[in-house]
């Protein structure tokens, strides 16, 4: 089954392919994968669709939180979670289908951000599904052109709304840690 | 203010505060100013002869020691040659820290001479992997690298240093902490799960420890010692856990596993609660995993979470450090101790009475012939010598079950082996790295003859640096592991084993200017081994034995564990 998957990780060189790597490595094929900077400049927050066997999900949560660059990950498959997707679409119209496309993309909450002669570009967001429904509806008007950046999830439980990642920093880590004497070299 | 240094004194001087006293590899061209600044260093340097005995040979001598050992490669192919090894000490969590060099940052990208994409070609092979691109951050990232080896779940790291980083200049600035916001360690153990744990073993009936290479990771064999003797429980300790419970101990059982013993693979089959400590469920001691302790509850403790219900659903998971968690453990086992001690309750008699049957009914015996060496009479020879206390590091294959089978080790980090992995080749280099790591140690390296080839060239490093090695060829001439399935399996159609050319050992060796020697008759093993270990130098004993010997038990890939063959398939006779 398709699983959900948010990662809070260290905005590193390699830390995207650390965590993909982990994925192909056991054959598991990515539907979709975002990435962005989060409000601190030196970790990324990513969301990850990827099919995954579902005795297996928790044994992939694991492997991902044992990666160095990785602070949490988040099984956010099931649960009180927001998942968007969003997608650029261009369609072809024909003079007499321009009303009725833009009456569409209003049932979509989609917006116009281009117009020519040739036809609409329009911009919609939503969840995965509904965006479905929004492409079937506009190919039904003409040639289309589509580009979507994959979902993004947010879980909406009390307890997981966290400002500050929940870790131990270095210095707490090396406490109850000190076996190769970094600190007392 | 300190003096300005170069980036590869910088190294040095990382690598010395981190107590490293010797490394193991190979020059080339990028790390030639790392190894300009080498040249008048205290921190010795083993000239290997090929880059993936050094990262074999930092493997055998963290193995020996527990500290981290430290393997150096060039770029490009230097550092693809020690991918093995890397792997290898992945599998095994062995804690070694692998620099390799790389070309200069200008040129990464752009197909340079030697150049190779080592950071991503070892991202999988490592617990974790560096590219140095300032030297500032250098110093840190060689602390971090050291850290992450050697704490938690140990493993390799490799650290890939591109050469104007060698040749930059800066300070060194000691480091105080390690950032790694998202490196988690877990050390202590819940103390609930713990309690509950002792609770479980004294409400058992039939409790057997299960206890792996994590014993010898972290340095508890004390611990488990107590632990078996608390509760009075058999142990067996697996391939990478031999010597955790010394083999002498009442207690002890031996291996479990595809070629373990009945005894072992019985009490695994018939147990109720199941004490499984640093071991992750592998398929070589499994078996089929829904036959595997069918009717055991389990206890597991690892530091690792993501081990914890990997193959087998674990009914109290402790994750947490061995030997911190066992002396809790002990600690509440006495605590909690019933007034009517469970231990000489009538069911444990009996559980105990049953694995002493299982052991007298089939005991591990090895064959016997006054015409032909045995293999299996060569490690009985080796084990009267060690006498528990010998270094034995192993290649891969039948040699090394039989080796594990029958020589015993009492105490940790004497058997050296490459488990997980199971690499060819293993078995020379490593005991150079532990006959460096424990100089007044004797050291055995039993190989056969297939994996004993891929690893020749190092008999030159044996010769130069005069180490005392004694190398044992159990040569049957075979591939004999492979065989042994061929024939097992697939209808005894011989397929690229007959290993047939074996080189003169006596010349062999001569020509690296130490002894050498070849037997098959069994009246000379004895003699021949004495020999090897009377010798201050070096020696290769060539023992050819009887060619066609296999290795039992058996467990067949995919059998239940207490489906063991036990002797070779009797020849059916011909109704007249």
């Amino acid at each position: 089954m398709l699983q959900v998957i948010s990662l809070l990780l260290e905005n590193k060189p390699g830390a995207l392919m650390r965590v993909t790597g982990l994925l192909s490595a056991r054959g598991y094929n990515i539907e979709s994968l975002t990435v962005a900077r989060t409000l601190d400049p030196e970790l990324s927050k990513m969301t990850i669709v990827v099919q995954v066997d579902s005795s297996l999900r928790k044994q992939v949560i694991k492997q991902m939180n044992k990666l160095v660059n990785v602070l949490q990950a988040t099984d956010l498959t099931e649960g009180s979670v927001v998942c968007r997707d969003m997608v650029l679409l261009r369609v072809r119209a024909a003079q007499e289908n321009r009303t009725a496309i833009l009456k569409e993309a209003e049932i979509f909450a989609a917006r116009v951000i281009d117009s020519s002669v040739e036809g609409f570009a329009l911009e919609a967001t939503g969840d995965p599904e509904k965006l479905d429904e929004f492409i079937a509806v506009m190919r039904s008007y003409g040639d289309i052109e589509v580009t979507r950046s994959g979902a993004l999830a947010m879980s909406l439980e009390q307890k997981k709304l966290r400002l500050a990642p929940p870790i131990l920093r270095g210095e707490d880590a090396m406490l109850s840690e000190t076996k190769n004497g970094v600190l007392n070299a | 203010m300190s003096t300005l240094m170069t980036g590869a004194q910088i190294l040095l001087e990382c690598l010395t505060r981190e107590g490293v006293d010797c490394m193991f590899g190979y020059p080339g061209g990028v790390t030639l100013p790392f190894y300009d600044a080498l040249y008048d260093h205290p921190i010795r340097h083993v000239l290997v002869r090929h880059e993936q005995n050094a990262a074999f040979a930092a493997e055998g001598y963290s193995r020996a020691t527990g500290r981290v050992g430290v393997c150096c490669a060039t770029s490009g192919p230097g550092a693809t040659n020690l991918v093995t090894g890397l792997v290898d000490a992945m599998m095994d969590s062995i804690p070694i820290v692998a620099i390799t060099g790389q070309v200069t940052s200008k040129l990464i990208g752009s197909d340079a001479f030697q150049e190779a994409d080592t950071f991503g070609i070892t991202r999988s092979c490592t617990k974790h992997n560096f590219l140095v691109k300032n030297i500032s951050e250098l110093s840190q990232i060689v602390h971090e690298a050291f850290y992450i080896a050697s704490s938690g779940r140990p493993g390799p790291v490799l650290v890939d240093i591109p050469k104007d980083i060698f040749q930059g200049q800066a300070h060194y600035t000691p480091v105080s902490s390690i950032h790694l916001p998202g490196y988690k360690v877990y050390t202590e153990g819940h103390t609930g799960q713990i309690r509950r744990a002792a609770q479980m073993m004294w409400d058992a009936r039939r409790p057997l420890v299960y206890a792996g290479g994590g014993i010898i990771a972290s340095n508890c064999s004390e611990e488990l010692q107590s632990l078996v003797e608390i509760i009075d429980a058999p142990a067996v300790c697996t391939l990478m856990g031999l010597g955790g419970l010394a083999s002498s101990h009442p207690n002890f059982i031996s291996m479990p596993g595809m070629h373990g013993s009945y005894a072992a693979n019985m009490s695994l089959s018939n147990a109720d609660l199941l004490i499984a400590l640093g071991v992750r469920f592998d398929d070589r001691v499994t078996g089929r995993l829904a036959a595997f302790a069918p009717h055991a509850k389990v206890i597991h403790v690892d530091i690792d979470p993501a081990e914890i219900g990997k193959n087998r659903v674990a009914d109290l998971p402790i994750v947490g450090d061995l030997k911190r968690v066992l002396s809790k453990l002990n600690a509440a086992l006495v605590e909690l101790q019933p007034d009517a001690a469970p231990i000489n309750s009538t069911h444990r008699r009996a559980w105990w009475s049953q694995v002493r049957e299982w052991k007298d009914e089939h005991p591990l015996t090895p064959a016997i012939s006054t015409s032909e060496i045995k293999p299996q009479q060569v490690m009985v020879e080796i084990d009267r010598i060690s006498g528990g206390q010998a270094i034995v590091a192993s290649d891969v294959g039948q040699h090394q079950m039989w080796a594990a089978q029958f020589i015993k080790f009492d105490k940790p980090r004497l058997w050296i082996n490459s488990g997980g992995l199971g690499s060819m080749g293993f078995g020379l280099p490593s005991a150079i790295g532990a006959q460096f790591a424990c100089p007044s140690q004797l050291v055995f390296a039993i190989v056969g003859d297939g994996g004993f080839q891929m690893s020749i060239p190092e008999l030159a490093t044996i010769a130069n640096q005069g180490l005392p090695v004694k190398i044992i060829v159990v040569n049957n001439g075979y591939l004999g592991m492979v065989r042994q399935w061929q024939e097992l399996f697939y209808n005894n159609r011989l397929s690229s084993v007959e290993l047939e050319t074996f080189p003169n050992a006596e010349m062999l060796a001569g020509a690296y200017g130490f002894k050498g020697r070849t037997i098959q008759n069994p009246a000379d093993l004895v003699p021949a081994l004495r020999e090897a270990v009377d010798e201050p130098g070096p020696y290769l004993l060539n023992i050819k034995v009887t060619p066609f010997e296999n290795v039992y038990p058996m467990v067949p890939a995919g059998g239940a564990i207490n489906e063991m063959v036990l002797g070779p398939p009797q020849p059916v006779a011909m109704p007249r």
